[in-house]
């Protein structure tokens, strides 16, 4: 009786119902429009394959603004996974009190989600011309470090901002990280008589190097996407690939409208690949630690 | 062994002072930029410090308004992700227990896809010359920024309604409301929303906290919120912008205390029961 073609078809689509409004949308409003972008950026104004858009990235132009981002991100990313590691190792592991630990969490919480325009308003009145700590160098000891060559709107200056979420998200990835090394192979690691940086070098850190490799990639992206610090810091003085396609959307820059297909697609590519490198090592890294 | 006692002690203390200069540095870089907007937003007045970059934004209406916007639009935002969020994450628990990490991984894509290229791609495929014309009326273009709003938030509204379902017993309790006669609205909305409560309320002050601050779909969508008028401010007054750093920063420690009280007070339930 319930072998009957009627049924076992309602039976199916009472199992399958569930979740078709979110399938509805997140086709229409995750998978179509990324889709649209990505056909868009292989075709011509009537609609037939081309690779010209493909070709125009290349220009120097969007190729300097490609590789701006990728640098700001590179260097951002690998700043925020060193100091994060340093920081979290002295405080999980660095005979510093115990206590410490969850006010650090909790603050790195709140630091991560403090981006976008009011993170760069927090810089400008620290470090800008005006800001608190120019003001208090210059007075209490003469130092002026704008006329030393510091400067906040800067390729340099807005990797020091970024620094701020991406130190922070380091911290609240890295530090259950360290929890999950074993007490254990310290002890083996001492036992067969290694000194304590060796322990680190031949135990931890290879132990650990998923996890760093993955949280650098994760950083990378999260870098990359990154725009309203950015324009609130710099204006448009470091032409970023995000401030490009901004302009582009604006209707800012008058130019070829499919170039703009072509700048996403080739985000896409970009943090695709490194949210792909991301999730491989996850994986890699919860064999040892979980 | 004699040369090991004396330099062990030595050398843990050497790590010791490591440790505290690079917590320190940390906590300087923390801490520093805070004071230094702080500081700032006091300097309106020439001569001494004052509140007035405060009363100066809280007093402009277009603070009021975009603030407002934006606010209306975070709630939108959450009652949206929840009726998107907790039948799905109800059904797959029950039901499809093999498409997990599909819905998993597409709750995960907005992460993925760089904010500023799904706002694009919004703008194309719902521009007024396409089969679903949103950006053509205004009410819509607030519809289609609450839904991007919603996609913005999915992974973290996903991932906090599916731990707290993980907590609880999904098929007994359903089976037990439906040999009690409940229908499915009853026992999402009545059974499982009320036992996920504290994980429903930490990913609802997330996505309020993200979209208070959200800049680039608001701008693009050419919608009045906060974001984009914290960037006019910025271009256009000298102390307000710091004012209205330090105002963003308190709720997004706010939020953020909220969501660490309701993980707190979860575990108390669970433990007394």
């Amino acid at each position: 009786m319930s072998t009957a073609p009627g049924s076992s078809i309602r039976r199916l689509a009472g199992t399958w119902i569930g979740i078709v409004p979110f399938l509805i949308f997140a086709v229409l409003f995750i998978l179509m429009p990324t889709a649209n972008i990505v056909i868009g950026a292989f075709q011509d104004t009537d609609g037939g394959f081309t690779l010209t858009n493909m070709a125009r990235l290349f220009e120097p132009r969007l190729m300097a603004s490609f590789w701006l981002s990728i640098k700001v991100s590179l260097m951002s990313a690998g700043l925020g996974v060193l100091t994060g590691f340093l920081i979290a190792v002295a405080v999980s592991h660095g005979g510093l009190p115990p206590r410490l630990r969850a006010p650090l969490l909790t603050f790195s919480g709140v630091a991560a989600n403090f981006a976008g325009v009011p993170l760069a308003f927090a810089f400008i009145a620290t470090l800008g011309r005006l800001g608190f700590i120019t003001i208090l160098l210059k007075e209490w000891l003469g130092i002026n470090i704008y006329s030393a060559g510091f400067n906040l709107i800067s390729f340099w200056g807005l990797i020091f901002v970024y620094l701020y979420f991406q130190l922070a998200l380091m911290l609240l990835i890295i530090m259950p990280a360290l929890d999950g090394l074993k007490k254990e192979w310290r002890e083996a690691a001492e036992v067969l008589g290694a000194t304590h940086l060796q322990y680190w070098r031949m135990v931890a850190l290879p132990v650990l190097f998923p996890a760093l490799l993955g949280t650098f990639a994760l950083l990378f992206a999260n870098s990359f996407g990154a725009i309203a610090t950015a324009q609130a810091l710099t204006g448009s003085s470091q032409s970023l690939i995000t401030i490009q396609l901004f302009a582009q959307i604006r209707g800012d820059v008058l130019q070829d409208p499919r170039i703009g297909y072509a700048i996403a697609f080739g985000m896409i590519v970009i943090t695709g690949l490194a949210n792909a490198l991301y999730i491989v090592l996850r994986q890699r890294s919860e064999k040892w630690i979980k | 062994m004699d040369q090991m006692t004396t330099a062990a002690p030595r050398a843990r203390r050497r790590r010791n002072l490591w440790s505290w200069i690079a917590f320190t540095l940390g906590v300087a870089y923390f801490v520093l930029p805070l004071i230094g907007m702080f500081e700032f937003s006091l300097r309106k007045r020439r001569d001494a410090y004052s509140f007035d970059a405060y009363t100066s934004i809280l007093g402009d209406p277009q603070f009021q308004q975009t603030f407002l916007y934006s606010l209306v639009m975070s709630l939108v935002t959450v009652v949206l992700g929840l009726l998107l969020v907790l039948p799905t994450a109800f059904w797959v628990r029950l039901k499809l227990p093999a498409m997990r990490p599909v819905v998993e991984f597409i709750t995960l894509l907005p992460l993925v896809i760089p904010v500023i290229v799904i706002a694009f791609g919004y703008i194309r495929m719902f521009n007024t010359s396409s089969f679903l014309p949103m950006t053509g009326s205004i009410m819509g273009t607030n519809i289609l920024l609450a839904i991007g709003y919603a996609t913005l938030s999915l992974p973290y509204m996903y991932r906090a309604i599916d731990n707290g379902l993980r907590t609880i017993d999904v098929g007994t309790l359903t089976e037990a409301a439906q040999s009690l006669g409940a229908g499915w609205l009853t026992i999402l909305y009545r059974i499982m929303l009320p036992n996920v409560y504290t994980a429903v309320l930490s990913g609802a002050f997330l996505t309020i906290s993200i979209v208070l601050g959200e800049y680039v779909f608001a701008a693009l969508l050419d919608r009045p919120a906060l974001g984009p008028y914290m960037v006019w401010v910025g271009g256009n007054k000298a102390y307000e912008p710091a004012a209205l750093a330090v105002i963003a920063f308190a709720v997004t420690w706010g939020l953020m205390g909220l969501i660490q009280a309701m993980s707190r007070l979860s575990k108390h339930t669970r433990v007394a029961r």
